[in-house]
């Protein structure tokens, strides 16, 4: 017993050690943007960076517009192939893993031959951008998106909670905004918020549609020239996923089952 | 000295006490069922004398070696789980003949053996299959099985049944008892059902509370429960409020009715005492020896093989059952009637 | 189950209907969007970069493009790609496997595996430009660790041949996010490992030795390769990481796209073409293992 658990403690702290060093070391360098004494100028500076509020501003817009779309898209989905064409469950299950097999350049990159030229034209306008980066994000939150709900509708018997509601004279706006929605609150919740951990500082798809607009581009731009910074931004945004995923943890009561394999890597 | 002894066993689990000053000597052969709601210490008691846990205090020994401290796998105890806990990653072959390759039997005393209990559990042809591909009932046999395997000294089984459908769960008890007797191992038997308990044991522990409340062979157990936990669990039994008790002569009122009740079997009284009476022993109409009562019919019920009354005294209600036949005529509900029990049937609580 | 012949419809089928049917078209119009966009957003994309990856710049059909992933600078960033998402994966997947094993089977205290988890969930979405960031203040040439290294034990990693753009340091880089991904994949396999099992296999007479090796670890071997295998997709695909680490100087598959799509450096666009369905063919081959992998552990596993 008490070597098993020397053994456990030792990958504990190697793995401990693995993931607060970066950190700490990230965070010492954000301090030494003056030289000689500890301070927090890089993070200041990084404040008062309008460019930093604007991208920011951008990337959660787009986030919230990716979590609307992806919702819209896929509850209503999952709960009809549920309730009503279970035939065509492993089609829509196949679809949702797709995006696993195809990385967020190969998506960009499709994405662009396609929509920049004819019949769409998308590129041509900011708007249209904005579209495609949106749909680009909704491609990647799919496969947890999906999952999430699935798993949530599973664990509320559809069948008999839409019947229930029907026998009580509900029509189906009642059922889905009434019954299906707040049941499934948990799980769009922390699909919701993995989304936005995973869109707000996206590199892949956003540099090569938007360019330095979203957050993620902003950020590589900075690293580029100016050092301290990019390590307080690292921080900030570390911060980000810190909050988005403790959300997550909050609905979820503990149940940490979000792996996700979207496309910020 | 008994085969299997258990003397002043208990478990504590930090301010839980799981087995209280548990004693219990098990002759070979024998067929021991532990008997008790969930949280009574059945499991517990089971899984110390398989080496699972360490008891707090107490011996147990097994053909007069002390087993207490040792470990599970030295033990040569067979165990069968309520879960089956068969190998997902092994054949059922493999499964079986795995305690024995354990024991780095030879390879030809293995196959041998294996083909020889699966005889014994009538699933000769799954032999290749995976447990997945059985059903329940087939995976619980295949368990029983592999830890008869080992030549066990003592047969451990823990709730086996309780994850099966009825139907199954009725043959394989069957099963069970007609191995267990093939075989003559020694056997202890942990359940919930009563029913269970009653039909296969050779004697049952009715436990409550980590304690032990009764030992006895499954009649005396039934019909003679030693404490009122016992007589509730084990069976129906109505209890009826009773007044003006006279101990020595055996006789109290019950809803203004005299009733004579069996004052031999001496067992404490509370006091608020009540009188014990199984459904079956009321029958309707009178007869000599018999303590006889004027009631209303509240409701009949029509369970099949019984037929169940309830019966308003005036006050008391009491459940009624009698034996179904095709021609039988039933009160209706809110007529008068006249019933009876014999005066040793019941006792006072 | 049965082949008996049954007078009774299956009660499931018999169940009463959400409504009955009305007519065909109403029930396909709720799903219509879904499939609307998965057409085209994934599908047409995937698809025209598969038939451009066939056209010549004259829009012929032609195999030269996939001749030119011969190249050698191509098969050195496919070779190089493969190798890095190899050693993530087995590194991490190594690494992940052990602490979720330390606080499932290992008997921490409960506590620890709550942060586990949580840490597991963040440190795996934490990746991309930031990531890049951090491990240039911790492993770059002035980074904490490489200075600490210096001045205590005096060893110069620099001169020793290290450098975090190449191979070793994306693969350190990489890892940070590759064995919290680990955890959190192999975690619910390690639930899954029944108590019983471990004490049927007590029973039987087996040490602890030959139940690790017939029992527990046959067991996992399918969630433990295939959780690799999600680790090596993990890896194979990552841009954003790599190339704000490496500015682009690193001969990765995902950063030759990149500078297909840009349009500089190569000339031959139809390369680009071949190289991302290069890409989509291996992840392809990945997810299917995967799949064959945990159908087999989940049907051990139920119940």
């Amino acid at each position: 017993m008490k070597k098993r658990s020397f053994w456990s403690w030792l990958w504990i702290a190697i793995g401990t050690l693995y993931f607060i060093l970066p950190l700490y070391s990230t965070f010492d360098f954000s301090l030494r943007a003056r030289k000689g004494v500890l301070s927090f100028l890089a993070y200041e500076r990084i404040f008062k960076d309008p460019n930093f509020w604007s991208t920011i501003e951008f990337s959660l817009v787009i986030a919230i517009f990716t979590i609307i779309v992806s919702i819209l898209l896929v509850v209503p989905t999952a709960y009809w192939i549920r309730l009503r064409l279970p035939k065509l469950r492993v089609m829509v299950e196949f679809i949702s893993m797709l995006p696993f097999v195809v990385p967020a350049i190969v998506l960009v990159f499709g994405l662009i031959r396609v929509f920049s030229g004819a019949p769409f034209f998308l590129t041509n306008t900011y708007f249209g951008t904005y579209v495609l980066l949106v749909a680009g994000y909704v491609v990647l939150a799919l496969p947890f998106v999906f999952r999430a709900v699935d798993t949530g509708l599973a664990a509320i018997d559809v069948r008999s909670l839409t019947e229930a509601a029907q026998s009580l004279g509900a029509n189906w706006g009642t059922i889905i905004f009434r019954v299906i929605f707040p049941n499934l609150r948990v799980a769009i919740l922390s699909s919701a918020f993995l989304t936005l951990a995973t869109v707000i500082g996206e590199y892949t798809i956003a540099s090569f549609l938007v360019g330095i607009k979203g957050f993620g581009p902003y950020m590589s731009l900075i690293g580029q020239n100016k050092t301290y910074e990019s390590s307080s931004l690292a921080i900030i945004s570390f911060l980000l996923t810190w909050a988005f995923m403790g959300m997550i943890q909050l609905f979820n009561r503990g149940k940490a089952d979000t792996s996700a394999l979207a496309g910020a890597r | 000295m008994a085969y299997l002894s258990l003397s002043n066993v208990s478990k504590v689990f930090g301010a839980t006490i799981a087995v209280e000053d548990f004693n219990l000597e098990v002759e070979k052969s024998e067929f021991v069922s532990f008997l008790g709601p969930s949280g009574c210490g059945k499991t517990t008691t089971l899984r110390m004398i398989g080496g699972f846990e360490m008891p707090t205090t107490g011996v147990i020994s097994l053909d007069q070696e002390d087993i207490t401290y040792q470990s599970p796998n030295q033990r040569n105890v067979g165990m069968v789980f309520q879960s089956y806990a068969l190998f997902p990653n092994m054949t059922i072959g493999q499964n079986i003949g795995f305690g024995l390759q354990a024991r780095k039997s030879p390879e030809k005393e293995i196959k041998q053996k294996v083909n020889e209990m699966l005889a014994l559990v009538h699933l000769e042809k799954h032999i290749d299959k995976y447990p997945y591909q059985l059903s329940g009932g087939q995976q619980q046999r295949i368990a029983l099985a592999r830890a008869l395997a080992i030549n066990p000294r003592v047969l451990l089984l823990d709730e086996p049944l309780s994850a099966l459908d009825a139907k199954i769960r009725v043959e394989l008890r069957l099963e069970i008892r007609r191995i267990q007797q093939a075989m003559g191992i020694t056997t202890i038997y942990v359940t919930h059902d009563q029913e269970e308990a009653l039909m296969l044991s050779d004697r049952v522990v009715v436990m409550s509370q980590g304690r032990m409340e009764q030992i006895g062979t499954p009649a005396e157990i039934y019909n003679y429960p030693s404490t009122e936990f016992v007589a509730q669990f084990v069976g129906q039994l109505n209890l009826l409020p009773v007044t003006q008790v006279d101990k020595v002569n055996g006789s109290c009122v019950l809803a203004g009715q005299q009733v004579k009740f069996d004052h031999s079997f001496n067992r404490t009284i509370s006091e608020a005492p009540r009188l014990a009476i199984r459904p079956e022993e009321i029958q309707i109409g009178t007869g000599e020896g018999r303590n006889t009562l004027k009631g209303r019919v509240e409701t009949v019920m029509f369970l099949g093989a019984v037929v169940r009354l309830r019966i308003d005294l005036g006050g008391a209600v009491l459940s009624a059952d009698l034996f179904n036949e095709r021609n039988i005529t039933l009160p209706r509900a809110g007529d008068d009637v006249v019933i009876s029990f014999p005066e040793h049937s019941c006792w006072l609580i | 189950m049965s082949s008996k012949p049954t007078f009774f419809r299956d009660n499931k089928r018999d169940a009463p209907r959400a409504r009955p049917s009305s007519s065909g078209w109403r029930n396909w119009i709720v799903v219509v969007p879904f499939f609307l966009f998965a057409f085209l957003f994934i599908l047409l994309p995937s698809v025209s970069l598969l038939l451009r990856a066939f056209r010549d710049n004259d829009n012929r059909f032609t195999l030269m493009n996939f001749v030119g992933l011969l190249d050698p600078s191509i098969l050195s960033a496919y070779w190089v790609t493969i190798r890095i998402s190899l050693a993530t994966a087995v590194g991490g997947g190594l690494l992940g496997f052990l602490m979720a094993y330390a606080v499932t089977v290992g008997n921490l205290p409960r506590p620890i595996r709550t942060a586990l988890m949580t840490f597991s969930g963040v440190a795996s979405n934490f990746a991309g430009v930031p990531l890049a960031f951090a491990f240039i203040a911790t492993l770059g040439r002035t980074g904490l660790v490489t200075l600490l290294l210096k001045s205590v034990l005096g060893v110069s990693l620099y001169d020793q041949g290290f450098n975090l753009y190449g191979f070793w340091g994306l693969t350190l880089t990489y890892m940070f996010f590759q064995f919290p991904l680990m955890i959190l994949v192999i975690t619910p396999a390690l639930d899954g490992l029944k108590k019983e099992w471990r004490e049927a296999s007590e029973n039987l007479g087996a040490s602890h030795g030959m139940y690790l090796r017939q029992v527990a670890i046959p067991i996992l071997m399918p969630s433990i390769l295939g959780s690799m295998i999600l680790l090596f997709g993990n890896s194979f695909g990552a841009y954003a990481t790599a190339y704000s680490l490496t500015g682009g100087f690193i001969n990765l598959v995902t950063i030759v796209i990149g500078s297909q799509i840009k349009g500089d450096i190569l000339y031959n666009p139809g390369l680009g073409y071949a190289l991302a369905i290069g890409m989509i063919a291996v992840m392809t081959a990945m997810m299917a293992i995967y799949y064959f992998l945990r159908r087999r552990s989940e049907r051990w596993l139920r119940q």
